[in-house]
């Protein structure tokens, strides 16, 4: 069923009869020429550009718990491409790009909200920075905007500008950026996959990847085995745990990273903000939450719900900015868990098994990068060769000293 | 410990005191550095420097008493409930795996 203006009306004057579900609820067959692992964001995003980009057939997707129960869900909502380095920027920058066509392409309202995203700086030096990495957007097809404090103030009359500790400077604007209903995402995917003959099956954990001599030829699953030909791998902030059922050991640390969202306001927010001096980002939902987060929690940890101290650090940034949030209250928290890489970058890459694949690393940039991690991942199962935009993300940069450190923090998973 | 206390690290000299007085390094394994004169150093570094267990459950890791007596601990802790089970001083471990100090 296509989703469209007319077929409301129609369905609308029918009583709502017609709608049939969103996706077909599969039940596992004995073999698939590609197994994907994890119908998260990504998961599922794989299975629809390999169905669709690459013509490929006896497609699956296997999943633990419920469809979209992971990290898609869990996340703070917001898509950007304001990224510096080489390696990621024309990945980020695809990424946004599929977002911008994201609705059309799935026929699916992922209420895609290019309502901008703004870094405050608060220093000189930190301009600078921000300069490069706008000018680094730049030549890389991104659009960036430097604002003034009079253009801040104008804009954001809300924001403390004057503090004397941390004043505002200015700002670097992405105003294609924006947030995405991150349960319509993985919704969209799953419909649009689905009415292309992908099997997502839900309930379906997989206990097992089965070797034959450095090949990987299926995976064993609560729901029985399922033979494949390609097994992709693409659970990250379960990845260790996936892969060392294949006896890898991966350069990940799990780590969790709370959200936070406040009681319902009127419009206060008009965009995505984050704050340079602290680390706190914060947008605003359509319901009139505030949407919020900061740093991870800084241990290893598989919890999905973090500690006080970090609560109160984030909230202490918050009201750096923005001193009118003091008598707010917070309505839910949560935490989830982040595949914190040893550079901070992710890996879309084959495995040194046979016929396995590994997507994964993302700390806590996977959202906005579902498009284009799907697309890249689908474009190395169906070649085998790296996307384009995706050569950097390899497990080998870090012995061949290839890292994509944007922070600059070394092999300091908690750092990044 | 229980289950749910929130993390209350036993400092072996300094008692009981909260995680946020310490910053985190990670796995202890880091301890053990590789020899740089054998044969296999090379790939020996690279799993000391970028590999790791990333286990769910019980988990030996460093932990930095920054903001009180600055000594190393290694604080086995499970990484699905949080609760801490045993600390240790990290020299004591090193000295016990026979290391100089």
């Amino acid at each position: 069923m296509r989703f469209s203006g007319f077929k409301i009306i129609s369905e609308a004057l029918r009583g709502h009869k017609g709608w049939d579900a969103t996706w077909r609820d599969a039940s596992p067959k004995s073999r698939y020429d590609y197994i994907i692992i994890g119908g998260g964001g990504h998961g599922l995003a794989t299975a629809y550009y390999l169905a669709r980009r690459y013509g490929k057939a006896k497609i699956a997707v296997v999943e633990k718990g419920w469809l979209g129960g992971g990290n898609i869900g869990r996340n703070t909502t917001i898509i950007r491409s304001n990224y510096m380095l080489d390696g990621n920027e024309p990945f980020y920058e695809l990424s946004l790009q599929l977002w911008e066509g994201l609705e059309q392409d799935l026929n699916y309202n992922a209420m895609v909200s290019q309502r901008g995203i703004l870094n405050l700086f608060h220093s000189d030096a930190q301009r600078d920075a921000f300069i490069r990495r706008g000018n680094a957007m730049l030549l890389n097809g991104a659009d960036a905007d430097l604002l003034t404090t009079e253009q801040i103030k104008s804009r954001y009359p809300f924001l403390n500008t004057e503090n004397a500790r941390f004043p505002i400077k200015g700002g670097l604007a992405q105003h294609r950026g924006g947030t995405v209903r991150h349960d319509a995402v993985a919704w969209g995917y799953a419909r649009a996959a689905s009415r292309l003959g992908v099997d997502i099956i839900q309930n379906c954990e997989v206990t097992g990847i089965d070797i034959k001599k450095n090949k990987c030829v299926g995976v064993t699953t609560t729901r029985g085995p399922i033979k494949g030909g390609k097994i992709a791998c693409c659970v990250a902030g379960s990845s260790s745990q996936v892969m060392a059922m294949a006896g890898m050991r991966l350069p990940i640390e799990s780590h969790v990273l709370q959200a936070f969202v406040s009681e319902g306001l009127k419009p206060l927010i008009p965009g995505v903000i984050t704050f340079g001096a602290g680390h706190f980002y914060c947008s605003q939902s359509d319901k009139g939450g505030l949407v919020f987060g900061g740093d991870i929690d800084g241990y290893n940890s598989y919890a999905q719900r973090g500690n006080l101290p970090v609560v109160e650090d984030v909230c202490e940034g918050g009201m750096a900015i923005f001193p009118n949030l003091g008598r707010l209250r917070l309505l839910r928290m949560w935490g989830g868990i982040m595949d914190m890489s040893m550079d901070g970058s992710p890996i879309i890459d084959k495995t040194s098994i046979e016929n396995l694949y590994f997507n994964g690393g993302w700390c806590y940039g996977g959202f906005k990068a579902t498009p284009a991690s799907g697309l890249c991942y689908a474009h190395l199962l169906a070649t085998d060769t790296p996307h384009e935009t995706a050569t950097a993300y390899r497990f080998d940069r870090f012995e061949k000293g290839l890292m994509i450190d944007e922070k600059g923090q070394g092999n300091q998973p908690n750092l990044h | 410990m229980k289950k749910g206390d929130g993390m209350i690290i036993n400092h072996p000299l300094l008692g009981p005191r909260d995680a946020a007085e310490f910053t985190y390094l990670g796995d202890a394994s880091l301890i053990d550095r590789p020899d740089g004169m054998t044969d296999d150093a090379l790939q020996a570094f690279i799993d000391y420097a970028y590999l790791r267990d990333n286990v769910a459950g019980n988990h030996r890791e460093l932990w930095f008493h920054e903001q009180g007596d600055r000594s190393w601990l290694v604080v086995t802790r499970h990484t699905v409930t949080h609760e801490i089970v045993n600390v240790e001083l990290a020299c004591d471990v090193a000295r016990s795996r026979g290391r100089s100090k």
